[in-house]
């Protein structure tokens, strides 16, 4: 029943179990932000592979059917294995200390949400060593991916299958959390916008997914059981394909931005000392996006050929995203406005983050201009806007909210200059890769090409860019070594290490105690911690006297379960080849997963409590260091 | 602790399945994962709508051809029956009468079982008298990826409602377990309006032309 014993000296084996077994958010958001981390290092990699393939012309550093595999695994790999669980991490780590949980809803699904997405990664990626990756780009559009020999796309259709389970898990959890487990005082408007836009971002995952499962369901029939949803000498239909991969797909760009909006929404009121401008219409802004989000879809398809009407409606409902968009724009100048303002790392990042991405929104206008789109489609201009709007808008908050919150999941804090000095490169680099893209797009280089011919104009553009992808290298590189130096010193900071928190995270101890809140606080406020510093006092009003706290247990299972569906995945994959032992693999794999379901749900898994005797130990302890 | 208490008829709560936080949680987070599994659905019927009799050539059956109402009626009233006796169930639940709602849960498995074996036998009938398959066309394809993902998810509420039964047999009714038959019965509701659909748009429309 002890718990505090859990904080004595132990060793690797112990830890490496500990992590196995979590279901603790804070220890989930880690699992997630190392793996989130390795796959960006993945991608980062193939990226560099791209750029040295079209640094010059008639280039053949890597031949055309491994750049296809690179550039489509660069694409998935961001968007699905780094982004989205980066995203993820912070979530985990913040979200239930700013509403002033003690944990999150589901515990266990949240560790079965990451097992899933780890395990989905993991067979996506061990396509490099097993006969080749995906090749059908990261659209996988079925014409294309149907064509595909080998087992490249059964890859990125299983391996997407499973971690999209995981990410719906983790929709599903972070909505009922952010409804069910808000402190006392926590109303809906007082909720920090980060808490608000997990909440809209989790239920555009709750609604995207689904469409996403059905596409890569029907993938895997036509690919591996013999069906024919879009083969048409079947009576099939390709186009089914883009639309339900772009029902997924549009949502999913603001499942990625929304919370990078508000991590910055978080970021420029902290360091501009001043309380976010407009907020009522941050979150009205926010959902209005959310929703809109679902109405622009085929966008993406303007040159699919669905008609003038179509695409005349969903142009001007593409362009009225503007306006949400707009007003947060503005908002976070007038936030920053008469502030003042302290130029931390994080506040780099969010400050250039405004224009960047304002330029990546203006393309975007441009191309929702659907007869324009004609000219743009599948050229590099294409690769430039959506470059702007993710690196320039997602990698710059999950690079500035690393800065941000890391004193929140490690403890200490990572070293400013080396942080200037890596913002520095990743700034330039990323601003001299992509701006000329648009002119190389506009002059007619196609996207995904392999090489280009000389004599066309494109050598300048594409030697620029590829120089300034190495700038981005540096920056990420110096962004590790003061990860590392950051891990070796470790320098524990004390509570409100910025000292200029706002919410509810920062007003707790660090490290943060396993169990969040010894007694949960009294929300008083918009800004809950800054109201009471405002009011003089140190720390927050608790809403309850100390008492039992009850803690979930443990568990392997979640693990357990990730594990079956990617033995099953294999079976899935090799019965398409009429291998003997795919059968009995995909069996056993499914029965493993099934299995641990009704192992979960036979076996009570009541949790434990601490005892108010333990945390009054606990506060005396602190007061003696 | 809350969740092991043991329970009269008297200081059973109204509604048992979310007296507790945990209980609160789950019926939140159910209802949410319904309304994902709705769109899972709809994807599905958008899919069978636009490849319906889709075949490659004419020699292929088509809807109109295979469906005939008399064994989709008994389906229909089988299933929308066993949600009747799910509501049962759930009524002695709330009145804290264990025995009661094991007898329900147990005639809603039975149903539900019947229900499973006309899909079979109705399966078994478009592969032998049409050779209408999986694999024989786009429409064939979604049909059965429409019908037996419905199919597929009773598969897995007869087994959920079965290892709730059974685990608890001895035990009877606490709050840590009222919730799970709660959702089990919500899960098995979603199940039939789904067929609701599936019986018009599938079978209905499909008769009609």
């Amino acid at each position: 029943m002890s718990t505090i014993a859990h904080k004595t000296k132990r060793g690797v084996a112990r830890t490496m179990w500990e992590y196995l077994t979590t279901v603790d958010h804070k220890k989930i958001a880690i699992l997630y932000l190392i793996a989130g981390g390795f796959f960006f290092l993945v991608g980062g990699v193939e990226a560099m592979i791209i750029r040295i393939q079209l640094a010059v012309p008639n280039n053949d550093f890597v031949s055309a059917g491994l750049y296809n595999e690179i550039l489509t695994m660069h694409g998935t790999t961001m968007i699905f294995l780094a982004a989205m669980p980066l995203l993820f991490a912070f979530m985990n780590a913040v979200m239930p200390l700013q509403i002033g949980a003690r944990d999150v809803a589901f515990p266990f699904i949240n560790a079965l949400g990451f097992w899933l997405f780890f395990f989905g990664g993991l067979f996506l990626n061990l396509s490099w060593f097993l006969g080749g990756a995906p090749d059908a780009g990261w659209t996988s559009y079925a014409s294309l991916s149907l064509a595909s020999e080998g087992h490249g796309i059964d890859f990125y259709v299983l391996g997407l299958q499973i971690s999209g389970f995981g990410t719906l898990m983790g929709g599903i959890n972070f909505l009922v959390t952010i409804i069910n487990m808000r402190a006392p005082g926590m109303t809906y408007m007082r909720m920090p916008l980060f808490t608000w836009t997990t909440f809209i971002a989790s239920a555009l995952i709750l609604f995207a997914f689904p469409p996403l499962t059905v596409a890569l369901f029907m993938m895997m029939f036509d690919r591996m059981f013999g069906s024919g949803f879009f083969d048409v000498a079947m009576g099939g239909n390709t186009v089914i394909w883009e639309h339900f991969f772009w029902i997924f797909g549009h949502p999913e760009v603001y499942i990625l931005i929304l919370p990078a909006f508000g991590i910055f929404s978080e970021i420029i009121p902290t360091f501009s000392r001043k309380r976010l401008f407009g907020y009522s219409s941050m979150v009205f802004a926010t959902v209005l996006i959310g929703f809109l989000g679902f109405m622009v879809w085929a966008h993406h398809m303007f040159t699919t050929g669905l008609g003038p009407v179509a695409n005349a409606i969903f142009a001007v409902a593409t362009m009225a995203i503007a306006v949400p968009t707009g007003i947060k724009i503005f908002n976070w100048i007038l936030t920053i406005w008469g502030g003042s303002v302290k130029f931390t790392v994080p506040m780099l990042y969010a400050i250039s983050f405004i224009p960047s991405f304002v330029m990546g929104g203006v393309t975007g206008v441009m191309q929702a201009a659907a007869p324009a789109d004609y000219q743009f489609h599948d050229s590099y201009f294409i690769v430039a806007h959506f470059h702007y709007v993710i690196v320039g808008g997602v990698v710059l908050a999950l690079l500035g909210g690393l800065h941000f919150y890391w004193p929140i999941m490690f403890g200490t804090m990572l070293n400013e200059k080396l942080g200037k000095v890596s913002f520095a490169f990743f700034f330039t680099g990323f601003h001299l890769t992509f701006f000329i893209q648009h002119f190389l797009g506009l002059m007619g280089m196609p996207r995904r090409v392999w090489t280009f011919f000389p004599g066309q104009g494109l050598e300048t553009g594409n030697l620029v860019s590829s120089i300034g992808a190495g700038f981005m290298a540096v920056g990420v590189i110096v962004l590790l070594i003061n990860i590392l130096i950051t891990m070796v010193r470790n320098v524990q900071v004390g509570r409100d290490p910025w000292k200029d928190g706002r919410t509810l995270e920062w007003s707790i101890p660090l490290p943060v105690p396993f169990y969040n809140f010894k007694q949960l606080p009294l929300v008083r406020g918009l800004d809950a911690f800054w109201v009471e510093k405002m009011k003089g006092k140190a720390g927050m009003t608790p809403a309850e006297p100390v008492g039992d706290i009850h803690m979930p247990n443990n568990a392997f299972t979640p693990f357990l379960m990730s594990l079956g569906l990617f033995i099953a995945a294999f079976g899935t994959m090799y019965q398409a080849d009429d291998k003997e032992w795919a059968i009995p693999v995909l069996i056993i794999g499914l029965a493993i997963t099934f299995g641990a379901m009704l192992y979960r749900s036979v076996k009570d898994d009541l949790g434990y409590h601490i005892h108010k005797e333990e945390l009054l130990d606990e506060t005396d302890k602190e007061e003696n260091r | 602790m809350a969740t092991e208490q043991k329970f009269t008829s008297q200081t059973w709560p109204a509604n048992p399945e979310q007296a507790t936080l945990e209980g609160k949680n789950k019926f939140l987070g159910f209802w949410f994962f319904l309304g994902g599994e709705t769109v899972l659905f709809a994807s599905l019927f958008a899919t069978y709508l636009a490849l319906k009799d889709s075949v490659p050539s004419t020699d292929h059956a088509l809807a109109k051809d295979l469906f005939t109402l008399p064994l989709v009626f008994l389906m229909t009233m089988l299933l929308l029956t066993s949600s009747l006796t799910s509501v049962f169930a759930m009524y002695h639940m709330k009145n804290y009468n264990f025995k009661k709602m094991q007898q329900w849960l147990f005639i809603t498995v039975v149903l539900g079982l019947a229900f499973l074996g006309c899909e079979i036998y109705e399966f078994m009938h478009y592969y032998k008298e049409f050779g209408h398959t999986f694999t024989s066309s786009a429409f064939g394809s979604a049909f059965y990826t429409l019908v037996g993902f419905h199919g597929g998810h009773v598969i897995f509420g007869l087994g959920w409602m079965i290892a709730l039964m059974v685990r608890n047999a001895k035990r009877g009714l606490n709050l840590y377990n009222a919730p799970k038959f709660y959702l089990a019965s919500l899960y098995w509701h979603f199940i039939d309006v789904v067929w609701v659909f599936i019986f018009t748009v599938v079978y209905l429309i499909g008769i009609a032309g």
